[in-house]
């Protein structure tokens, strides 16, 4: 590989990271926070609320079934307001983070149901407030599916980031199909497929070693 | 302590009535023990008394504050008063055992040295201070409910309840934790509420006890009283059990349950402390010239007193075993029931 392919994928790969791992933030940031008010909210749970629980449920749900590359497209204008930018590996973080934020809300959820609700109760008895009992019995219990969840989320966001070359993003998955699949460049194609499966292996060991770390419990 | 009032919790779902207008009592420093089969509402009737389920109607009163009347702040307030172990232990698994101690006090918003200082005495009242730094997927199951008694004390309460805390142990782990309730309930002096189907939880450590059976209490009672005198069928078959006493199969040919010419006497006598019977039925068979036959007998510890149950068939002239029953349930320790109990139970021929 020439000395021009190399900077080219490390360009790539740069931008890959860079896009994931922003969107990556950003959606756990806002994602984790709706997850947990999908599960509180939920009949039965410390802050029960099924209107609340309806509607965030159905605009999550909206969300998740929005196919990305149209997803992008159609938020343009908010991209251009929180960006200044329309097009570019900065603009691209805005509709990969939007993707992930249902998607990370309903794993968060998911993984807060798994806490056995005797520790909900146990805690109650001892007089933890709500907002105690989702900060230091939830969260803390759930660490372990969370970790999990942000794993599968970081790998699902390396895939939809090659999508992104479709608003000028870049990116390994955008470095494929320009010089890969347009330009007959298998050598270039090769090396970029090869970085993709690294990445996401190096994503899930590092996500499984801290699982695994963080619960004790089984 | 613990004051129940007309206490009722229907559940929406289904309409079940499962606890029906409950009035209860349980006297500061005491142990009370509430015994049912299963569904009879017994869970339901503990979870009340903190409130984790809100009764349908009436109060529940704890060191004299009707909690029933309070806002969520103020309950929450309360709740620190009353701590509460489980059947399965509900400890936090990302937690070691001194930080689960530690976490009641933490939501009460105790600085660092405060918790050390509450948190040590405690492992070492539970003796615990080995493990402090364990995580509870480390440890056995009585050691687990022994991080969750320390945890419940943490808040220095003056009310612990149980529900069914020992019902997920062997009978050796059982044993020690209920040895350490009774401890706990003598240094602390604090006031403890225990739910279990098991009538041996009831025997080796209650002060006085309830029975329920279908969301009510159908008897209650001190402890050596309610074995000594049960009154309801529920609270006989409980009895029985924790004596251990078996069909009589040597006999079950010749036993009937009325009498006939010529039949003798079974006869049961139940009695707190010993030395009671023994000269009692000495004196008897002199003084009658009848002979009494052990057919089973049994002493058991009931709340750290001695209690026998005795099985006797009484031999002799007709005339002298009425004379001998006579003596029997005439003596004065019979008579005010307080400590001997004689019951014929059916006559063989
Ligand atoms: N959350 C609930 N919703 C509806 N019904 C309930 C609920 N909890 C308990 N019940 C019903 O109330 C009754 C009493 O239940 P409870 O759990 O108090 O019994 P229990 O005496 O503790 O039984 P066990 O010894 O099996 O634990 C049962 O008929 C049960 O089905
Ligand atoms: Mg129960």
């Amino acid at each position: 590989m020439s000395a021009d392919a190399w900077s080219l994928l490390l360009k790539a790969l740069w931008e890959t990271l860079y896009m994931v791992v922003s969107s990556g933030v950003v959606s756990f940031a806002l994602g984790i926070p709706l997850g947990v008010l999908l599960y509180v909210t939920r009949t039965g749970r410390i802050l029960e609320n099924t209107l609340t629980n309806r509607v965030v449920g159905a605009l999550v749900n909206a969300g998740r079934s929005i196919p990305f590359i149209i997803l992008m497209v159609a938020i343009i204008p908010l991209t251009r307001l929180l960006t200044g930018t329309s097009i570019g590996t900065t603009a691209a973080i805005v509709p990969l983070s939007v993707a992930a934020i249902p998607f990370v809300a309903r794993i968060a959820e998911s993984a807060l149901l798994e806490v056995p609700g005797g520790l909900v109760e146990a805690a109650q008895s001892m007089g933890a407030s709500p907002m105690q009992i989702i900060t230091r019995v939830l969260l803390p219990e759930a660490k372990g599916g969370l970790i999990n969840g942000m794993t599968i989320t970081l790998v699902t966001l390396v895939g939809y980031s090659a999508m992104a070359g479709a608003i000028g993003g870049g990116g390994l998955g955008d470095l494929g199909i320009r010089y890969g699949y347009q330009r007959f460049d298998g050598v270039i194609m090769l090396a970029t497929v090869t970085v993709l499966i690294a990445l996401v292996q190096l994503l899930q060991t590092v996500g499984d070693r801290l699982q695994q770390h963080y619960d004790r419990s089984h | 302590m613990i004051e129940l009032k007309n206490l009722t919790k229907v559940f929406d779902s289904g309409g079940v009535k499962a606890i029906d207008e409950v009035n209860l009592c349980v006297p500061e420093g005491t142990i009370y023990g509430v015994i049912g089969s299963s569904g009879a509402g017994k869970s339901t009737l503990i979870r009340c008394v903190n409130l984790l389920e809100r009764p349908t109607s009436g109060q529940v009163l704890v060191a004299g504050q009707d909690l029933t009347s309070l806002g969520e702040k103020a309950l929450r307030q309360a709740r620190h008063n009353i701590g509460m172990i489980f059947q399965h232990f509900n400890l936090l698994s990302s937690r070691t055992v001194y930080d689960n101690v530690a976490l009641p006090l933490e939501l009460a918003g105790a600085s660092r040295q405060e918790i050390e200082q509450a948190v040590q005495p405690l492992l070492e009242l539970t003796g615990l201070a080995a493990k402090k730094d364990s995580y509870p997927a480390q440890l056995s199951g009585g050691q687990k409910q022994r991080v969750a008694i320390a945890r419940a004390l943490a808040s220095k309460p003056q009310v612990l309840l149980c529900d069914e805390a020992t019902s997920a142990l062997d009978p050796q782990t059982t044993r020690a934790i209920l040895t350490l309730l009774k401890d706990i309930n003598r240094r602390l002096k604090i006031t403890i509420l225990i739910i279990t189907h098991e009538m041996d939880v009831v025997k080796s450590i209650c002060d006085r006890v309830a029975i329920m059976s279908h969301g009510k209490i159908i008897e209650e009672n001190d402890v050596e009283q309610f074995f000594l005198n049960p009154r309801t069928e529920l609270a006989k078959e409980f009895v029985r059990s924790a004596i251990h006493e078996k069909p009589l199969a040597e006999i079950e040919a010749r036993f009937q349950a009325e009498p006939s010419a010529g039949a003798r006497p079974v006869v049961r006598l139940t009695f707190v402390g010993q030395g009671v019977v023994q000269p009692l039925i000495t004196r008897a068979a002199r003084q009658f010239n009848t002979d009494f036959s052990i057919l089973q007998a049994d002493i058991e510890t009931v709340n750290e007193k001695a209690m026998g149950f005795l099985m006797v068939e009484i031999m002799g002239e007709p005339e002298a075993i009425e004379q001998s029953l006579q003596f029997l349930r005439g003596s004065p320790d019979a008579q005010n029931s307080s400590t001997v109990q004689v019951e014929v139970i059916g006559y063989v021929s």
